[in-house]
């Protein structure tokens, strides 16, 4: 038999219908849903007087429009308000399970769909959400769906999906000190383009890729998007495994689990499979990143200068170049450590769970956030706060000057009150750098939550590689 | 949905690369529960100032722009969110096709679910649209799908590059989920076949 990539193995395994001439109909094993994309697609079932044909596979939360602030109080945008109930009534009539703001599992859909074993090596999964590239770091097939999409999946549990081509991409070497998952996704990105990735599903791999933890991993997977791939994956192993035992939505510890492994261990790409365009990164090379710029391909190391858009030849590039430093009020060959900032937002589905929280307390602890510069720190579920309070994380932030928020996606979006003000600069662990995108002439950097923690202390970018850091989890 | 045959309108020109859909509908419009009322927020940040005035820098607010019904604009249009008030506030602004040298994913397949026709064409093209949407006050094109062609009063013709069941289905107005529905049985086969391999996930005991 022809060896097959790890993608191949779960396209094939998923198609219901195949014909000449037409997209495939692919099943889908999981389905998450949250308040802004769904509400369209329940009502299109409503209207076309069709049910959820699988509701036991799809499950809800509320993240995108959620207040950060006191749970307890009503929220106060009657429009977000509705959004919400929306859901809640529509979760109630198609018997779908919903973590709402009082369950201990609400969070990030992406954060909590692995924490709760939702996310599984092998199957396919889709949601209303660009960032659903985040669960392939579990070896499943995920990819981001519009509303009609959804609507789709929730009438027939399936998809119709042209077959996406396939790119490996091998991160090789031990990790240099002081980068972080999200240095190597950002420069990939940099490296690949926004649209590098446009058609395909990437395969990470790779010795550097396979000695990351499932956080570090969902957070590669997380950004493929920003390359515009559909998907990104990782091969599940043993790091994979130990993170699913004892799942609640997960196979239960015995011979169920057992028999999973057994098939999650025959998923890896086969030696010799043949993927449609591979890409080769020395981890070596890897440093420390910050976009400059209003797409997250914009990026440079922290010891180098914003760049020159006269230096780049693309007549494209060199307009975008233009319009993004003019945004963001920069000058070129200004030195990225120069740039001072206002706000720094620790958070979002790339970069807000435990290990994020903990590398964060560690840098901060007997530190103090800089006194021109507003930072908070938004966990990415109920359990991510939970877990960072049992162990005193919490107490750190406060101390050294820290917002301490419920959890949602907050301010990498801004849809709910957290927002920039105009001409705002901010160092963001989020994906998106969009003109706007954190509030409306906001400036944002994307860089990694060690950084992002620095740059608070500091008041400007700093490179994290002059201190003394742990690599612990 | 509404089918697309052949359309002919104005052209506004977009001349930017890489429009993500936080710009064609930014995050402060997308509270809305319904499908319709989109287009009054498409591109709001860059169409005015204050919210309210229409930006006389941007260019699609120029009176020749009026009632235009196709955008043209350049690489990796759509890219980032998912979000399909991205193809609702387009549709609802009035545009009903998009030409540019590229599109991202997830927008190009949420376009043709709403009666949209995002049409690729080479950077040579588009470079040559460009020149002479700004040149000819009013500037029209046809967009023949039926053909796969895209015309021009002043002699420009392009062929279009569209696969045929996108096109089928956006020439018929076809809803996907009644496509899908054909094939039921399929579904139930697979879902007898596979269900051991996929269990409906089930909350633990005692955690």
């Amino acid at each position: 038999m022809a060896p097959k990539t790890m993608f191949e193995k779960i396209w094939e395994e998923h198609v219901v219908r195949e014909a000449a001439g037409e997209p495939t109909l692919l099943y889908i094993d999981r389905h998450l849903i949250h308040e802004v994309t769904s509400p369209q697609a329940f009502e299109g079932l409503r209207l076309a007087g069709r049910g959820v044909r699988r509701p036991e596979l799809t499950f809800a939360t509320m993240d995108h429009n959620v207040p950060t602030t006191d749970r307890s109080r009503p929220i106060e945008d009657a429009i977000s308000a509705k959004q919400i109930e929306t859901l809640v009534r529509n979760c109630k009539e198609f018997g779908i399970a919903l973590f709402d703001l009082k369950s201990p599992d609400q969070g990030i859909v992406h954060v909590i769909g692995p924490e709760l074993g939702l996310t599984l090596p092998g199957q396919t999964l889709v949601c209303g959400d660009s960032h659903t590239s985040t669960h392939g770091a579990f070896g499943t097939l995920a990819f981001g769906i519009g509303t009609s999409e959804v609507e789709h999946v929730l009438a027939t549990q399936c998809l119709l999906q042209d077959r996406p081509r396939t790119f490996l991409i091998e991160v090789d070497g031990p990790r240099p000190y002081g980068v972080e998952a999200k240095d190597i996704i950002l420069s990939i990105i940099g490296r690949i383009g926004t649209d590098g990735g446009t058609g395909s599903v990437i395969e990470y791999a790779g010795e550097t890729v396979r000695r990351l933890s499932m956080e570090e991993r969902m957070t590669v997977c997380n950004m493929s998007i920003e390359g515009g791939a559909r998907a990104g994956m990782i091969a599940p192993d043993e790091t994979t495994f130990a993170y699913l035992r004892g799942r609640p939505f997960g196979p239960a510890e015995g011979p169920a689990f057992d028999t999973a492994l057994d098939r999650w261990r025959r998923l890896p790409s086969d030696a010799g499979a043949r993927f449609d365009r591979t890409l080769r990164i020395e981890a070596s090379a890897l440093t420390p990143q910050v976009t400059w710029g209003t797409n997250p391909g914009q990026v440079v190391s922290i010891d180098a200068r914003v760049p020159s858009p006269s230096d780049l030849a693309d007549p494209n590039a060199r307009k975008s170049a233009e319009r993004a430093l003019d945004y963001m009020g920069l000058r070129p060959g200004e030195a990225v450590t120069d740039i001072r900032i206002d706000r720094v937002f620790i958070g979002s589905c790339t970069n807000s769970r435990i290990e994020d929280l903990r590398r964060v307390a560690r840098f901060v602890k007997g530190r103090k956030v800089a006194a021109n510069v507003f930072a908070m720190i938004v966990p990415g579920s109920q359990q991510v706060k939970k877990q960072a309070e049992a162990e005193g994380l919490d107490r750190t932030f406060k101390e050294a000057g820290f917002d301490w928020r419920e959890s949602g996606c907050s301010m990498c979006l801004g849809m709910n009150p957290d927002i920039l003000q105009p001409a705002e600069r901010c160092a963001s662990t989020s994906n998106r750098n969009f003109e706007g995108r954190q509030g409306k002439g906001g400036r944002t950097h994307l860089v990694s939550p060690i950084m992002a923690a620095a740059a608070a202390v500091e008041g400007h970018f700093v490179d994290v590689r002059q201190y003394e850091l742990s690599n612990d989890p | 949905m509404e089918p697309f045959k052949k359309h002919t309108g104005i052209v506004a020109p977009l001349d930017l690369p890489n429009v993500d859909t936080d710009q064609i509908i930014p995050k402060q419009f997308l509270k809305r529960i319904e499908r319709t009322g989109f287009g009054q927020f498409l591109f709001y940040d860059w169409r005015f100032l204050d919210g309210t005035r229409p930006n006389p820098e941007f260019e699609m607010n120029a009176e020749r722009y009026r009632g235009a019904s196709i955008l043209l604009t350049r690489a990796n249009f759509g890219s980032g969110s998912s979000r399909e008030h991205a193809p609702w506030a387009l549709l609802d602004y009035g545009f009903r096709c998009l030409i540019a040298p590229s599109f991202a994913d997830i927008f190009y397949n949420n376009c043709f679910k709403n009666g949209i026709l995002p049409v690729r064409l080479t950077e040579e093209q588009v470079e040559t649209l460009f020149q002479h949407v700004r040149r000819v006050p009013g500037y029209k094109l046809t967009v023949d799908l039926e053909n796969k062609k895209v015309t021009s009063e002043d002699g420009l013709i392009f062929s279009i590059d569209v696969d045929d069941f996108r096109r089928h289905c956006l020439l018929n107005g076809l809803d996907d989920i009644g496509l899908t529905l054909q094939h039921e049985d399929k579904i139930t086969a697979y879902e007898t076949v596979h269900r051991n391999l996929a269990p409906a996930p089930d909350r633990q005991a005692g955690l």
